[in-house]
């Protein structure tokens, strides 16, 4: 077990380094240069070409492209994800200062989907053939289908601008008004939620019905046991394989979904960033901001991997 | 005596087998079973006509402004209304057909055929060539397709060439992983030693042999992830960094109209309607057609 952890940490960490190489290179060898935005930015009419090479050399991008990787890294190392090249703010402060936020988002929207979706697929699969079942399986059909980014505006329409029911967009932290915060968080983590949801309950059904037909259900109905001792403890527990790598792999559609939603209700959480960075070509931000989100990607897949032995005690690792 | 007991089994199993119906009549029979299906492909079909024939149902120019006519409600006219710029909305839509086809269609092929390649190279010959390329594969699986596409568009600078790109190399992974895991267990099956007994080029038994066994769950995965393509280019194009405008595509007039929200929201509603619809046909179909093809795959696909 202890062995199998290292490996599988080690295993991580290659690709974490690999995912950082093919950032930095990616940010470095594509066309797009951040000093041209600079330029843009600041509106003046023309730079002197001394004037560019001072700005690039003040950033350090003039250095060979090793040496601008390697104390890239050093400084993650020490925490320090260098500084933004058009906001000149060090980068870890912003990036920390938005985490919360869509982490907040996210882990509703990652909670919401368990909590719906396998209960819903369950009973869709239970009930199979039932206008429940029906119900169910329109549902998340179309669920898995709805652009996040136009169900975004289509709620805001409705909620917001017609019914005055929820405020149409904005992020207010929860220890200022925690009522208002929650109000605003009612139709974005909707939205990032819809996919966990539905493709929970798809896969749940999906796995139920294949379990359901095993022998040791059979054994399990003709013992006499109650229904919901059959259904959750023997054929859902053995069915949660399947149900946990989809919801492992589902932790980066949340992440992308936040891309799009942050951006459609103007939330300043990491999606946000992300695009206004990537707009910008302000390298540090993109390159911490992937490093950190593949670095939980990598986390949750190894958690996923972990409860698989909990869930079938015949896994070992070793 | 040999002879006699494996007659035997021959025999029984014979008696065992199914009245024989044709495959085809059997895959014809389970796809097109459930309604739904049905929907998805005439949708489909619709989606397609559409595309290839817009200028003919179009009833304006998708691109020309006419700044008399801005930002109608919908009438007789105009059937979706017009933009800020006085464009019809369904002649953009209409248009937008094209985008999304074109996109779904050059991605699908490009990263499904760099895709099947890596994996078959890594499952077959595994070793190093197996960690090397399945790190890779790991490591662009370890962030958000949409925020890969969004680098890598954003690096190249918007158009549709770029954002073929940018999706191609986001999209890619998915099946070199479902690639290799089938060569994987292809691979291990006696017609493949027996192709290596014979002396078979490693060429020929991958391209033979192997890739020709794993193609079923592919197929599965390409219709579906005609649909998702569909919605990534949508997504860049909504976060403005998609194809160029005037160019209609339906993630970029959702974002557009959000302007006027207030004023006429329809011209965000229909043309993510559209994307939608096109989207849940092209799911359906590959339900339909991952139950028609190997009802196994239900749980991996």
């Amino acid at each position: 077990m202890i062995s199998y952890l290292v490996r599988r940490f080690i295993q991580s960490a290659v690709v974490l380094i690999l995912v950082s190489i093919l950032v930095f290179m990616a940010m470095r060898l594509l066309p797009g240069d951040p000093i041209r935005m600079i330029i843009t930015a600041s509106n003046t009419e023309s730079f002197s070409e001394e004037q560019i090479a001072l700005v690039r050399h003040e950033n350090g991008l003039d250095r060979p492209l090793a040496i601008q990787y390697f104390s890239w890294i050093g400084g993650l190392l020490h925490g320090d994800m260098g500084k933004s090249i058009l906001q000149k703010i060090p980068v870890s402060d912003e990036i920390l200062r938005r985490i919360p936020i869509t982490f907040h988002l996210g882990i509703l929207a990652f909670i919401i989907g368990l909590v719906i979706g396998i209960p819903a697929g369950v009973i869709s699969a239970v009930r199979r053939g039932t206008w429940l079942d029906t119900l169910v399986t329109t549902l998340s059909n179309l669920g898995i289908t709805v652009p996040s980014f136009w169900l975004g505006v289509l709620l805001m329409y409705f909620f917001g601008l017609y019914l005055h029911w929820l405020p149409v967009m904005g992020y207010t932290s929860p220890f200022t008004d925690f009522w208002l915060n929650t109000r605003q968080l009612v139709m974005p983590v909707f939205c990032l939620a819809l996919f966990p949801i539905a493709s929970t309950a798809r896969q749940t059904r999906s796995s139920m019905l294949e379990v359901m037909r095993q022998d040791y259900i059979r054994t399990a109905w003709s013992k006499g046991l109650k229904e919901q001792e059959v259904i959750l403890r023997h054929a859902l527990k053995n069915g949660l394989i399947p149900i946990v790598t989809l919801t492992g792999m589902g932790v980066p559609m949340i992440v992308g979904g936040a891309v799009l939603i942050e951006t459609v209700f103007n939330i300043p959480g990491m999606g946000r960033l992300a695009v206004t960075s990537v707009l910008n070509q302000d390298y540090p931000y993109v390159q911490g901001i992937i490093l950190i989100v593949s670095a939980a990607v990598l986390l949750v897949n190894l958690l996923v991997e972990l409860t698989y032995g909990w869930l079938d005690p015949r896994i070992r690792y070793d | 005596m040999v002879n006699e007991a494996t007659s035997n089994i021959i025999n029984n199993n014979a008696g065992e087998f199914a009245p024989r119906v044709s495959e085809w009549r059997r895959f014809r029979r389970v796809f097109l079973s459930r309604g739904v299906v049905v929907f998805g492909i005439i949708i489909i079909f619709l989606f397609i006509f559409v595309a290839i024939f817009a200028p003919l149902i179009a009833p304006y120019s998708p691109n020309e402004p006419d700044l008399t006519h801005t930002l109608q409600n919908p009438s007789a006219a105009h059937w979706l209304g017009t933009d800020s710029l006085g464009r019809d909305t369904l002649s953009r839509i209409i248009y937008g057909t094209r985008t999304s086809l074109e996109i779904g269609l050059i991605v699908v092929s490009v990263s499904c055929i760099v895709g099947i390649t890596l994996g078959t190279l890594a499952g077959y010959y595994g070793g190093w060539v197996y960690i090397i390329i399945m790190r890779f594969i790991d490591a662009l699986m370890s962030f958000p397709m949409i925020l890969l596409a969004l680098v890598v568009a954003a690096l190249l600078g918007g158009g549709m060439k770029n954002v073929i790109i940018a999706l191609s190399v986001a999209l890619m992974p998915s099946y070199a992983r479902l690639m290799c895991g089938q060569v994987l267990s292809v691979k291990q099956n006696d017609y493949v030693l027996a192709g290596r007994a014979m002396g078979a080029s490693n060429l020929r038994l991958m391209l033979r042999h192997v890739v020709l066994n794993c193609l079923s769950p592919i197929i599965v995965l390409i219709t579906m992830m005609l649909g998702a393509t569909i919605l990534a280019e949508a997504g860049l194009s909504f976060l403005g960094i998609g194809i160029t405008p005037p160019t209609a595509a339906w993630g970029s007039m959702v974002s557009d109209a959000r302007e006027y929200l207030l004023v006429l929201p329809i011209l965000s509603f229909a043309p993510g309607l559209a994307l939608m619809l096109v989207v849940f046909a092209f799911n359906m179909v590959g339900d339909g057609l991952r139950d028609a093809i190997d009802p196994r795959l239900r749980g991996i696909l």
